[in-house]
């Protein structure tokens, strides 16, 4: 390269640095402009956004559940409380890593795969910013182990919150029903709004039907939090309205005497005040731990309850539906009364069974089998309830016709739902000739007749019902819906009884003569009860076919297996002159009616004299 | 002589009439260090408020402004030449250790750039951010300028080694931070608008090839999370949702110091590092964000300022170098944080917390002083 060319030219040099300073500053001023401009959008065009952004970020609306109403007995005692628990929550918008931080709470402590499955449930519905529930009922020791890691679990938080107790669970299991933490289904129906916060809801029974007074109004705060979710103050606050106490007619000393009195037996009792159609007692047997459904039942508490034969979540005393047998008799002697075809004085020849004309098969009498012949040669109304002849009313049923029974056995309450306040009642079945063609497609045959006079065949009804027709006959038609709510918050519900059962009272009288030779008289199906009583009382038998029996066979209770047993029925009502107490028993499989009939005695004797004196 | 005199900046000249005052016997540019003081002043008291009110957080920065002051000033005493001198050496030697580092390296956050000696750790690329641009100054200052195409391609040599160094540590922002630093010298010294085209076209060409062979998943992530910051709300877009909320939510007024409830509730995240503006753009407004900018232009201009009064070529190319790459800092800073730029590791110059890069920047002041302070040697 040639010499000359390589002389450094300094002026030159300069020159050109300055002319580069010039577009170097250009550059950055243009640069600096649009970063500028960028804040000038962020920080004045875009104020009201971002403020708004930043606010929501600070503040939030955290719910406030309402106290559930608390459920008392008429006595006041408690049934249904709320206890504090502590409740694991995590905010899915503080966690960096959700699985992380679930690996790492299940190293803390036990996570249900059940819970995980709510959790991501609740998870997909719940609102930015929302603290979703993990784990329920924490203990001292777990929610130590908790705050001890706390540090390192950002977005997540344990809370306390009260929660449903039964401090009676196995006791008013189908009484009250109990409560459950909401599934998908419920999150649906739910104003979502007003559970927010709420993680249970009634499931069944009281707790279900009387939901929405029982849930109370919810409630909301402003809090501010920082990134973490943290709490800092409170900014507003409103309260939320405490759902109601409700009292309910159940009366904890009848109702422990009727669940003991079933003991290891399947089976129901019914008690209702008759002046009021307030529910004294609702036992379905065996029972189950109510609590155990609070928070979540495991799956092999679960399956166990299910899959048990006895069917413990099965509420008989509602759902279970049985041949009534011969506690209809008294109803159907009403019916013949009332209808003109009998009078007390009417007898019946008793040879022990019952043929219809023109058809040779013997309708047997259920004393054939015992004495080998009849009641007596003739039977009147009276002794025919009394013993419990049932070729009496297979004569009485023919007669009234199966139309004319449906409309007189119904005002009784049976054959529809009786309406009582709980949860999964199921209506019976009253037999007609148009039920049998809705529901069969079948025309009606006279034999069919014969069966349904002593309560077989098609009839079937509940506990409840029972129990609702003895307290019509114990009022002497005077009809009440089958309550199980008093008050709520302690004033009284006023309920406006039904059109009455008018019938004439000569013939209530009669009907309760019968009834009252049951139990006092000497050749009565009870009779056994009188012994000892400290009352009179008017009740009646009645048992009820498990397996078809064939025409000749016989039925040896030692010889049956014990599910095909007969089931024994009783109703009742006391004290005789002025009941106070109707009561309708079932004991499945209980052979007969002495199963049934001492329980009623139990339940009567400790409702009138008190828990101390029903021992004996 | 007559006529060089009258090419003296004005300023110079007057100077002439005044005895050597004691900034001057101490070789410090009285502007900048005024400018200086008042930006790290600033500093300190937004970083109060973004540490959560922590005095021992001012303090330790305090320090590390001490620190940086005293390297700026002793940096300021070493004449122009000491430094052309010493670069060569310099370069040879920081190259070394960049070397060394992914040999010997101690890893933090998956990448080496720290070395160990004596228990003491330091970032060899730090004082890269210094050692190149000089390196590249000494080559060209030899040279005729503008620098033919031999010299570019030399010079891009220089540069392009310890880049590609640190690139492997691996550390992306630094790298490009030093490439800039680099080639601003290049272009001070009046590189034809011909290559600057040639190697813009070419850097646009090359930008898909970039996307796909050379950029980590992370840094892809990066530059989608700043194009839509709402496609991981959760994960990384949240930096920047939550940055943008508190600058916007700053509005002109700003919520008042120690008041910003996107900083102080913990919402912004590395609030009192690299998203310091955000602090401060939330509790002083706009305004705040003007009195910081205006306090950056005015360095800035003062760095031009110097550039154009130096004697040499190099003390000029070191002069534009230092005050872009200063400009890059706060750019790319302002722009991560507003949304405008992916998020790279570059603080806030002089007021982000943090020890290391206040340390490098005062010492590229201390340099600019030491060119200025030549300027007025040669004017006496």
């Amino acid at each position: 390269m040639p010499k000359y060319i390589a002389l450094k030219d300094p002026y030159r040099e300069s020159r050109i640095y300055s002319a580069r300073t010039v577009t170097a500053v250009i550059l950055v001023l243009g640069l600096l402009g649009i970063v500028l401009a960028r804040y000038y959008t962020l920080q004045i065009t875009e104020y009201e956004i971002y403020r708004t952004e930043s606010e929501r970020n600070r503040v939030q609306l955290q719910p406030l559940p309402p106290k559930r109403g608390l459920i008392y007995d008429r006595n006041g005692v408690l049934l249904a409380d709320n206890r504090p628990s502590y409740i694991l929550s995590v905010v899915r918008e503080r966690v960096d890593d959700l699985d992380a931080t679930l690996t790492q709470l299940q190293e803390l402590v036990p996570i249900a795969d059940g819970d995980l499955e709510k959790f991501h449930q609740k998870l997909a519905r719940s609102r930015p910013y929302e603290a979703v529930p993990l784990r329920f009922r924490l203990t001292e020791k777990e929610r130590a182990t908790l705050a001890v890691n706390r540090y390192r679990l950002p977005g997540v938080v344990v809370e306390a919150q009260l929660l449903r107790h039964y401090p009676h669970g196995t006791l008013f299991s189908h009484a009250l029903g109990y409560v459950g933490r909401i599934n998908e289904r419920e999150a649906a129906q739910l104003d979502a709004s007003d559970y927010r916060g709420t993680f249970h809801v009634g499931k069944t029974g009281v707790e279900k039907y009387y939901e929405d007074i029982l849930h109370g109004d919810v409630g909301y705060q402003n809090v501010e939090t920082n990134a973490h979710g943290r709490v800092l103050r409170v900014l507003e606050r409103h309260n939320p309205a405490p759902g109601a106490d409700l009292t309910l007619h159940l009366d904890i000393r009848v109702q422990r005497a009727a669940y003991a009195a079933l003991g290891e037996q399947r089976g129901a009792v019914v008690a209702i005040d008759p002046r009021s159609g307030g529910v004294l007692a609702l036992v379905s047997t065996p029972g189950f731990d109510t609590n155990l459904f609070v928070n979540g039942i495991s799956a092999a508490d679960y399956s166990a309850l299910r899959d048990s034969p006895d069917v413990p979540l099965f509420n008989r005393a509602v759902q279970g539906q049985y041949p009534p047998g011969s506690t209809i008799k008294p109803m159907m002697g009403m019916a013949g009364l009332e209808s003109g075809l009998v009078t007390p004085e009417t007898t019946v020849p008793d040879p022990g069974w019952y043929r219809l004309p023109g058809d040779s098969r013997r309708y047997r009498d259920w004393i054939l089998r015992i004495r080998g012949t009849g009641h007596a040669p003739q039977v009147d109304l009276n002794m025919a309830i009394a013993e419990s002849c049932d070729v009496y009313f297979y004569d009485l049923a023919r007669r009234l016709t199966i139309d004319r029974m449906h409309d007189y056995l119904q005002p009784f309450g049976l054959g529809q739902r009786t309406g009582v306040d709980t949860t999964n009642e199921r209506p019976g079945v009253l037999p007609s000739t148009r039920w049998k063609r809705a529901a069969m497609a079948q025309t009606w045959y006279p034999g069919e007749t014969l069966s349904a006079g002593i309560g077989q065949g098609y009839m079937l009804a509940t506990p409840m019902q029972l129990a609702m027709a003895a307290s019509v006959l114990a009022s002497r038609g005077e009809r009440h819906t089958p309550r199980l709510l008093q008050a709520i918050d302690g004033r009284p519900l006023v309920a406006p009884p039904l059109d009455p059962l008018v019938a004439a009272q000569q013939n209530w009288q009669a009907i309760y003569a019968g009834m009252h030779e049951v139990v006092h008289g000497k050749r009565g199906t009870a009779k056994q009860l009188a012994q000892g009583i400290q009352y009179e009382m008017a009740g009646k038998t009645g048992t009820a076919q498990v397996i078809g029996i064939a025409q000749n066979a016989v039925y040896n209770e030692d010889e049956v297996a014990e599910r095909n047993r007969h089931h024994g029925l009783f109703i009742a009502f006391a004290p005789y002159a002025q009941p106070t107490i109707a009561v309708a028993v079932i004991v499945e499989n209980g052979g007969g009616s002495s199963a049934a009939s001492p329980i009623a005695r139990k339940v009567i004797d400790t409702w009138l004299l008190g828990e101390a004196r029903s021992d004996g | 002589m007559g006529d060089y005199v009258r090419q003296m900046p004005h300023q110079g000249s007057q100077d002439l009439a005044r005895p050597p005052s004691a900034a001057m016997r101490f070789h410090i540019d009285v502007p900048l260090l005024l400018l200086l003081l008042a930006l790290t002043g600033y500093g300190l008291f937004v970083l109060y408020s973004a540490s959560g009110q922590s005095m021992p957080a001012v303090v330790r920065q305090g320090r590390f402004f001490l620190v940086a002051y005293v390297v700026m000033i002793l940096g300021a005493q070493i004449s122009l030449q000491r430094f052309m001198r010493w670069a060569p050496w310099l370069y040879v030697a920081g190259t070394g250790t960049l070397v060394a580092v992914i040999l010997v390296g101690v890893g933090a956050k998956g990448a080496q750039r720290w070395l160990e000696i004596g228990g003491f750790r330091f970032q060899p690329s730090e004082i890269m951010k210094l050692v190149v641009p000089m390196a590249v100054a000494w080559f060209l200052a030899e040279r005729i300028l503008p620098p033919r195409f031999l010299a570019i391609v030399t010079a891009l040599g220089l540069i392009g080694l310890p880049a590609v160094l640190i690139l492997a540590q691996p550390d992306l922002g630094t790298a490009l931070l030093i490439a800039a630093s680099g080639l601003f010298v290049l272009f001070m010294a009046g590189i034809s608008w011909r290559y600057i085209s040639g190697a813009a076209l070419l850097a646009a060409a090359s930008a898909w090839p970039v996307w796909v062979f050379v950029l980590k998943d992370y840094q892809k992530q990066r530059i989608v999370t700043m194009l839509d910051p709402q496609s991981d709300k959760l994960g990384a877009g949240w930096n920047i949702i939550q940055s943008k909320t508190a600058i916007g939510s700053g509005g002109w007024q700003g919520k008042g110091w120690m008041k910003g409830t996107q900083s102080q509730l913990d919402f912004l995240p590395e609030s009192h590092t690299d998203f310091i503006i955000a602090v401060l753009a939330e509790e002083h407004g706009m305004r705040g964000v003007l009195i910081l900018m205006s306090l950056y232009l005015l360095i800035l201009l003062r760095g031009f300022w110097i550039g154009i009064g130096a004697q040499t070529s190099f003390g000029r190319m070191m002069a534009g170098s230092l005050t872009l790459t200063f400009f890059v800092y706060i750019f790319v800073n302002m722009g991560m944080v507003a949304g405008l730029l992916p998020v790279v590791g570059v603080p806030l110059p002089l007021v982000s917390a943090g020890g290391t890069s206040v340390v490098t920047l005062m010492a590229g002041f201390g340099l600019l002083m030491a060119i200025s302070t030549e300027q007025r040697m040669v004017a006496r």
